[in-house]
Parts: structure tokens; C-alpha cells; sequence
């Protein structure tokens, strides 16, 4: 079968279709919010946040909420995680970098547990950590949840790019000038959170973390203002991610894996390309 | 120079760290015109105190007010993150406009024409003109500073604070950030820095408030020296200022954190 053939047959159109669209809004508001993450050193959120990910499917297994419901399930307390998070990785008192760690692998070990508890298949498990095998599992709901979810994304970023820059850069100097910095640090917390879980199913938990940190990075490689990092940062992930899953589509393989292994592979040969170009990483 | 037009006062202000008081019952005013300079040993609660001043951190007592100024520019000490920010020069130096913005639904980075003729005059005073498409990370320690002095003058020209703006830079650099923000107290800004270099606070600020440090143990410690520069250098040489006062005979041993570079 010849892609022309793939795209064109009507059934696999309206699942390609839905997969592709999810996808795509995935990557770009995990590009976005990415910037910013690892800018301020809060990339350990994003990966805390799917370990959390993780439980949250397990724990609406166990509940009985069937597979269909698992995203509206997964949402509310993956984003009281990302507050959570959040808190103690600001705290004083506690080792933010530990705190993140101690929430994510409790959240794994005791999602593990209730998996052996409710005996979920280990094929669902594998799933969940490594997403889906096929793409046939993304319900119409699924992607109209992860549209508006993404439109949310989008328009918070555009509407608040000048103070999200402002608090990445410079958070002391952001409060002095009146800027929400709380708010717009919950705001990015909660908004990760809402966009690991939409592309967890996918994805899969222990590879939707790199939707966040490799675009910009890959970025950060390539230009030196805040506004072309966010805008390649954008179109590099959405490019890796419809490379990533046609290849999957063509050769039958994960698609988290293979837009995963894209991004890798881009941001290697950009890395490579500028230690040549300028003798150094 | 002082002409008695109150920009910040500042009533019995109490900071601590935990449970330990490191400022007590502060009471002061900044005017139009001065050019404060607050010195102390490290932990004597500088910087906890520009935090405060700055909204960075909330008193545990007293009152911070701004009276005649609606916007005040911070030059914070720089933190790691910045030194591999990728953000050019014209996007850190414009965000200082950021408060100045009218509110509302604004969509992407871009400012006001007003805001971007602001911070290009800004630039241009300050001699960082053509650096204004340069990656922030790529410039000298210097002028990373004149960059974060832009965006503070950016933020008002009426009021700046300055949070020990020469650690790190070379005596050169050093020479020429003193003689910018001298130039800038010349046109009218009243400044407000922490330092730990007394002998600039004494040759360049007009007033000290010098904090003493708190030991648990010193239960009555000295109380905070406000004045004059000249009353201050007459203070070292007395018994004015306890934590200050030099260690046996001859001036004060000023430079306890030279530059370094």
C-alpha cells in the first residue's frame, strides 16, 4: 500500500485524522510550554507530572472508569499534582529537585501497585508507559478535549508572551513590575499538566517528557531571542512529530517512539552542526 | 539635591529570616534626588531588604509605601538561569516597559510604539545601541549590566534600585558602571543601592544606611547608621557604627568583596 493509498482509505483518514490532529496540538503546546520549563529549571515538573500521569491511569482503571472516560479521569488529578509539584519545588524548607522526585516514583510504585491489585494486563501497562501500540485508541471525544484544551494553551501563551518572557527571564525583577508571577507560574503548572495528559495516551508516560524538553532545546541551539526560540521551538516539534508519525504509520511502529527518536536525532545533528561551526557544545 | 519630595518611606519595617529578626523596626525615606547607598556585613539583611522594598518578599512588620513615584526600576542580582538565557538585548531591555503597557488584551511579544521608543532612547543613552539584536548571553559581564540597568531605567528614570550591581565585574567595568549611574543621578533619578564595596558607597552616594548585623547572642546591637556619607566616614573612625568600625586603628577595611575576574 503506497501512502497515497494509506490517506485515501476513508476508515484509516478518520483515525489517522484524529491521531494527526491531537498530535499535532500536542506537540506545539508542549513546545510552548517548554520553553519556559526549561529555561527556569522546571523541566523535572514536566517529567514528575507523567510519572503522575501514570497513577492517574491506573487509579481510573481501578475505579472503573473505562477507557473512553480515562482522559477527563486523569485530568483533575494530574493538575492538582502540577500544584503540588510546583509548591515544593519552590519551598524553601524542602529540596525542590528531591520533592519532585519523591511525588513521581511514589506516584509509579503506587501505580504499579493498583495495577497488580485490579490485574490490568501488562499489555495495558506497557501501554500506558510507552503509549498506545496503534493508533486506533483516540475516541471523537478525545480529540475534541484536546482541542479546546490546546486552543486554552495557545491562547494563554499569545495573550501573556510578554509576561511569561518577563518571569522566565528575570522573576525578582517581573514582581517588582507588578507582574502576576504566582499566578503565571501556577498557570504554566497546571497548563503542562493538562498537555502531558492529552498526549499521554499516545505518547505513552515515560516519553511525553521529551515533547517538552527537546524542541526547545533543539531551539535554544539555533537562535539566540526569546521570540524565534519560541516560534522554532513550535515548528520543529510539529515538523518532528508528523515525520515521526507518518514513519510509524508507514513501517507499523510506536508512534511515541519514533517522534521521540525524530526529535533525538534532530537535536543531535543541530548540536553537531553548531560544535563544528563553532569549535565547542 | 534632596529637595524633600518623598518617592518611598519606609516605617518600621521588620524583616527575618525564620524566627531571627535581621532588620528591626527600620524606619526611612528616599527622596527625589538622593543617592542612597546601604551597606552592612553579609546576612545583616541588604539584599533581604531591597527584596522587600521590591515586592519580592513580604515584611513581617511596618509599612513600605511609594508616595511619588508610580513606577520604580530593580537591577536584581543576576541568577543563573540568565547567564545561558537565550534572549537578545532589545527583549530584556523592552520588558522593563512591561508595567508601563496598557492594560488589556495584547496578543504576542510585542510592545507599544511608545514603549519601543522608550527603550531605544534608553539603549541609546546608555551606549548599548548597537548591541540591541545581540543574544544577552554572549556579552561581557559589563554590559550584561548596562543591558539589566536598561531595563531598569526602562521601568522608571525617577527611582532605581540597585542590588550590589558590580559583583563580578572587572575594575574596569566596575570604574564605568559607577560613572553611568553617576550620570544617571546627574539627570535626576534617585538612587537606591546595596553594596559591599564601602569605599564606592562613601565616594559615590550622598547618603548611607548602613544595617548592623544581629548577632543571636548581641541581643543589643547597634542600631541601624542613617546619614550623610561624610557623617558616615566620621562614624568609622568613632564608635558610631558598631559593624563597620574597623578592626583596630586606621580607616575602615572597606573592600571585603573586591572584584573578581
Amino acid at each position: 500500500m503506497t501512502f497515497t493509498e494509506i490517506l485515501s482509505s476513508p476508515f484509516l483518514t478518520a483515525l489517522v485524522g484524529k491521531s494527526l490532529v491531537v498530535g499535532v496540538l500536542v506537540s506545539l503546546c508542549a513546545s510552548l510550554l517548554g520553553v519556559s520549563l526549561v529555561l527556569k529549571r522546571y523541566s523535572m515538573i514536566g517529567d514528575g507530572l507523567s510519572h503522575v500521569g501514570f497513577f492517574a491511569l491506573a487509579l481510573a482503571a481501578a475505579a472503573g472508569v473505562s477507557g473512553t472516560h480515562s482522559l477527563e479521569a486523569s485530568l483533575p488529578i494530574v493538575i492538582l499534582a502540577a500544584v503540588l509539584i510546583l509548591r515544593l519545588s519552590r519551598s524553601d524548607k524542602i529540596n525542590g529537585d528531591a520533592a519532585c522526585a519523591i511525588v513521581s516514583t511514589g506516584a509509579v510504585a503506587i501505580g504499579t501497585l493498583i495495577n497488580n491489585l485490579t490485574g490490568t494486563g501488562s499489555s495495558d501497562v506497557c501501554s500506558s508507559l510507552f503509549g498506545s501500540a496503534s493508533i486506533v485508541t483516540l475516541s471523537e471525544k478525545d480529540m475534541v478535549i484536546s482541542i479546546v484544551l490546546s486552543a486554552a494553551v495557545i491562547v494563554w501563551y499569545g495573550i501573556f508572551a510578554r509576561q511569561i518572557f518577563a518571569v522566565t527571564f528575570d522573576e525578582s525583577f517581573a514582581r517588582s513590575a507588578g507582574c502576576p508571577t504566582e499566578r503565571i507560574n501556577l498557570a504554566l503548572a497546571i497548563l503542562t499538566g493538562v498537555t502531558i495528559v492529552l498526549g499521554m495516551k499516545m505518547m505513552g508516560a515515560l516519553m511525553i517528557s521529551a515533547l517538552i524538553l527537546f524542541p526547545p532545546m533543539t531551539a535554544m541551539r539555533l537562535f539566540g531571542n526569546f521570540r524565534s526560540v519560541v516560534l522554532s521551538s513550535a515548528v520543529i516539534s510539529i515538523l518532528c512529530f508528523l515525520v515521526g508519525f507518518f514513519l510509524a504509520c508507514w513501517f507499523g511502529l510506536q508512534t511515541g517512539a519514533t517522534v521521540v527518536t525524530i526529535n533525538v536525532l534532530v537535536f543531535c545533528l543541530v548540536s553537531g552542526v553548531r560544535a563544528i561551526r563553532f569549535k565547542k557544545v | 539635591m534632596n529637595t524633600n519630595n518623598i518617592l518611598l518611606r519606609i516605617e518600621n519595617l521588620t524583616l527575618s529570616y525564620g524566627d531571627r529578626p535581621v532588620v528591626e523596626n527600620l524606619s526611612f525615606q528616599v527622596c527625589a534626588g538622593d543617592y542612597l547607598c546601604i551597606v552592612g556585613e553579609n546576612g545583616s539583611g541588604k539584599s533581604t531588604l531591597l527584596k522587600a522594598l521590591t515586592g519580592n518578599r513580604k515584611p513581617d512588620k511596618g509599612i513600605i509605601r511609594r508616595e511619588g513615584v508610580r513606577y520604580m526600576g530593580y537591577l536584581p542580582q543576576q541568577s543563573d538561569i540568565q547567564r545561558d538565557f537565550p534572549a537578545s538585548v532589545w527583549e530584556v531591555a523592552v520588558s522593563g516597559c512591561l508595567e508601563r503597557e496598557r492594560k488589556g488584551i495584547h496578543w504576542g511579544f510585542g510592545y507599544s510604539a511608545e514603549s519601543k521608543k522608550r527603550a531605544k532612547e534608553t539603549l541609546a543613552m546608555l551606549d548599548i545601541e548597537h548591541l540591541a539584536k545581540k543574544p544577552y548571553n554572549t556579552l561581557s559581564g559589563g554590559q550584561q549590566q548596562r543591558v539589566l540597568l536598561a531595563r531598569a531605567l526602562c521601568a522608571s528614570e525617577e527611582l532605581i534600585l540597585l542590588d550590589e550591581p558590580v559583583t563580578g565585574l572587572d575594575p574596569q567595568a566596575t570604574k564605568e558602571l559607577y560613572a553611568i549611574i553617576r550620570r544617571l543621578h546627574q539627570n535626576g533619578t534617585a538612587i537606591l543601592m546595596v553594596t559591599h564595596d564601602i569605599e564606592a558607597a562613601l565616594t559615590e552616594s550622598h547618603h548611607i544606611l548602613c544595617l548592623c548585623q544581629r548577632h543571636p547572642e548581641k541581643q543589643n546591637a547597634a542600631a541601624p547608621f542613617y546619614g550623610t556619607s561624610a557623617e558616615y566616614k566620621a562614624s568609622l573612625s568613632g564608635d558610631g557604627c558598631s559593624c563597620c568600625k574597623p578592626e583596630k586603628t586606621g580607616p575602615a577595611n572597606p573592600k571585603i568583596l573586591p572584584p573578581t575576574l
